[in-house]
């Protein structure tokens, strides 16, 4: 494996992989708290020089994290298509970005997805530390990844919202009434989710059966969910809380995950609960999210790069087969993405990333009141992810979770988006938009927007 | 007609249970101007209170000796919170010089990351906290100000002046309801290599949330329960 690069009558000599992967990334403030990233310019691209002649084999063979050790890494290394492996695994970086920029059309959203089943998250991470923005959007744009909870959603031309009606002290009625500003906007096909402030099994219980009320009485369909602790879902999901997904924060670590208070053991218990006690008829019933830097946050990034660690949650995540996957993007502060540059950087790579794992991607673009980023900053990200084919974004009311103290995209946000892209809420979705006389040919009706229809 | 005057009272019933931004019409799809504007001038606010000081006057009148950490500017202190928890030499050198020694509590403010919370709240909240203090018979060191200071940075001053019982008083991320909203992070013995489990924090004091006048109170209870069962953080028993 060749470590040295010279550049302009420079020598670069890199100590291990790790290492050439943390300087190969574009410029993150996280790589920088955590001492990894590129001293200057010059050094970050001779790192990604390096990177582009390794073979898919020799990332494969110089472990990261090793297997032994971290139950994550475990799950990737096993998950691994061997067939697909075996015929690609003398590709440099370089050729892997390439073989993937040229396959297209028609049958070609299925070949990208199958070329992934062969690779390992550290693969992936390393291909998207070569490309540029662009590249990420054009790789993306040809992945199509349907899943079904009760409905589906990921088809070419569908746009997807998850409907995020929280509230800060979990008013039920404070719920509801946000909820049909949502279903008025035509936004609440991904899934109705609620982010809960209290965090019992009773509360919790309470959200998913009024969620499930709304859902019957106007027969919308979608899939709810409440985003409470795993064990706290569980204890609901057991006293006949009516449930479609379960929830839960990844990590790309096992210690990482221990912070979040779970281990792959609990994840299958839970895969297990929702399969049996779920209210859905899948087969996908997870709902996953993850956000660079949170290894970082936790102490438990084994002085890996976050852009890596963020391909090996999506690593984890595919073994469950997920109904949907949100990377949180901007949710994390300055000391992990600063401004709108790196934010926008951050998004595209997940988004492709998550979609070469042949993961329903969707993306919370959304940013922190310190951090360097507005509006419209997440109104250009919403559009580059739109293009990229993004399964589906968050809609919150004008953009403000008035519980969890960021912004993100609004319901009106989301309705733009395809009105000017001409994209489509998920089918069902649609047709019931329509027969509500909501939507027509694809577009809001004047009845559309108002709230008050649904009390 | 009746039908629909009882609808709109029980939309309005719903509403006024939440303060989130709904029913509030579009342009297209679009926001209206209005609720478009609003939006931002609470923005802005949230981004004046991260990049604003505290004024000077204000850490004199309150006689707060002023200290810095390792942050030398906002932008650093925003992307190195490390920096953030440690003085420099000649601000260590100084709590050593001027501050009363061991003492019983520690009182410490920060701006953090709103420089706005301490503003608004500061003066309110530590005159009520002397007076809560005082009325316990629990007697308060030198006060500090911390300028671009992090929760952790405690844990420095413990390590300098070993306070029995410290609080710090730091401005909390702000958010779009309230720009303005300070915290008070409390431990026993603190001291470097402090867990967040080993605090106990009394947050969003400020006008709408725990009033300032109020929290002096709090705060004092429980730093007296700290010093009563020696202990801070997830074991206090409050």
């Amino acid at each position: 494996m060749k470590l040295t690069a010279a550049v302009r009558g420079r020598h670069y000599q890199f100590r291990d992989l790790k290492e050439v992967m943390a300087k190969a990334n574009e410029e993150k403030s996280g790589d920088r708290l955590a001492g990894l990233s590129a001293e200057d310019a010059a050094e970050r691209v001779a790192a990604k020089m390096v990177l582009a002649e390794l073979r898919l084999s020799d990332i494969r063979e110089s472990s990261l994290l090793p297997a032994e050790t971290d139950e994550v890494s475990r799950i990737i290394e096993s998950d691994l298509d061997e067939e697909m492996y075996a015929r690609i695994k003398n590709w440099t970086v370089a050729e892997l970005r390439e073989q993937l920029l040229q396959m297209e059309g028609g049958g070609g959203s299925n070949s990208l997805i199958r070329v992934g089943q062969g690779l390992t998250s550290e693969m992936i991470a390393a291909c998207a530390k070569l490309m540029s923005n662009l590249d990420l959007i054009q790789a993306a744009s040809r992945m199509e990844v349907v899943t079904t909870c009760n409905y589906s959603m990921g088809q070419r031309g569908v746009i997807a919202g998850r409907a995020q009606p929280n509230h800060p002290a979990d008013h039920l009625h404070g719920i509801r009434a946000s909820l049909y500003e949502a279903l008025a906007y035509g936004i609440g096909d991904a899934v109705i989710g609620i982010n809960p402030v209290i965090d019992t099994a009773d509360s919790v219980y309470n959200i998913l059966s009024m969620t499930k009320d709304v859902m019957t009485r106007w027969e919308v369909p979608t899939q709810n969910c409440v985003l409470a602790h795993i064990t706290t879902q569980l204890r609901a999901i057991r006293m006949g809380a009516p449930a479609d997904m379960v929830f839960q924060s990844l990590a790309g670590t096992e210690l990482g995950n221990k912070a979040f208070g779970i281990t792959a053991a609990l994840l299958d218990e839970a895969d297990e609960v929702i399969r049996q006690e779920g209210t859905s008829t899948g087969p996908n019933r997870w709902y996953f999210e993850t956000g660079q830097g949170s290894e970082l946050s936790s102490e438990a990034h084994h002085g890996i790069d976050q852009l890596t660690l963020e391909a090996r949650c999506y690593g984890l995540a595919r073994h469950y087969k997920p109904f949907m996957v949100n990377t949180v993007v901007g949710f994390i502060g300055p000391e992990y993405l600063y401004d709108s540059k790196q934010v926008i950087r951050a998004g595209l790579e997940d988004h492709f990333m998550g979609k070469l794992h042949g993961l329903p991607m969707g993306v919370d673009v959304c940013y922190t009141n310190h951090m360097k980023v507005d509006q419209n900053d997440m109104d250009n990200l919403a559009v580059l992810l739109a293009a990229a084919g993004v399964n589906f974004l968050i809609g919150v009311p004008m953009a403000d979770d008035c519980m969890l103290n960021y912004q993100s995209t609004s319901y009106h946000d989301i309705a733009t988006l395809r009105e000017t892209l001409g994209l489509r809420p998920a089918p069902a979705f649609e047709r019931w938009l329509e027969g509500m006389e909501l939507m027509k040919n694809g577009r809001l009706t004047a009845r559309a927007g108002d709230p008050k229809i649904f009390v | 007609m009746n039908d629909i005057s009882s609808e709109v009272e029980t939309w309005n019933e719903l509403k006024s249970t939440t303060g989130a931004r709904i029913d509030v019409g579009r342009a297209g799809t679009r926001p209206l101007t209005s609720n478009m504007l609003r939006l931002r001038l609470d923005h802005a606010a949230a981004i004046d209170a991260v990049y604003s000081e505290v004024p000077r006057e204000l850490i004199e009148e309150m006689g707060l000796l002023s200290v810095n950490t390792l942050a030398s500017d906002k932008v650093q202190y925003l992307k190195r919170p490390d920096l953030g928890r440690r003085f420099t030499t000649t601000s260590a050198d100084a709590i050593q010089a001027s501050c009363l020694h061991a003492p019983q509590v520690q009182i410490v403010v920060s701006d953090g990351l709103s420089a706005a919370a301490i503003e608004a709240n500061l003066k309110e909240v530590y005159s009520s906290l002397l007076d809560s203090l005082n009325s316990l018979g629990l007697e308060a060191g030198t006060p500090i100000y911390v300028e671009r200071g992090r929760v952790g940075s405690m844990d420095h001053i413990g390590d300098i002046l070993q306070p029995e019982v410290l609080v710090l008083l730091i401005g909390e991320r702000p958010g779009l309801l309230s720009a303005s909203s300070m915290s008070a992070y409390m431990c026993y013995k603190p001291c470097i290599g402090k867990l967040d489990s080993d605090r106990n924090v009394i947050s969003n004091i400020h006008e709408s949330g725990t009033p300032p006048a109020e929290a002096g109170a709090r705060i004092a209870s429980m730093l007296k329960a700290m010093l009563d069962q020696r202990r801070s953080g997830t074991e206090l028993v409050f």
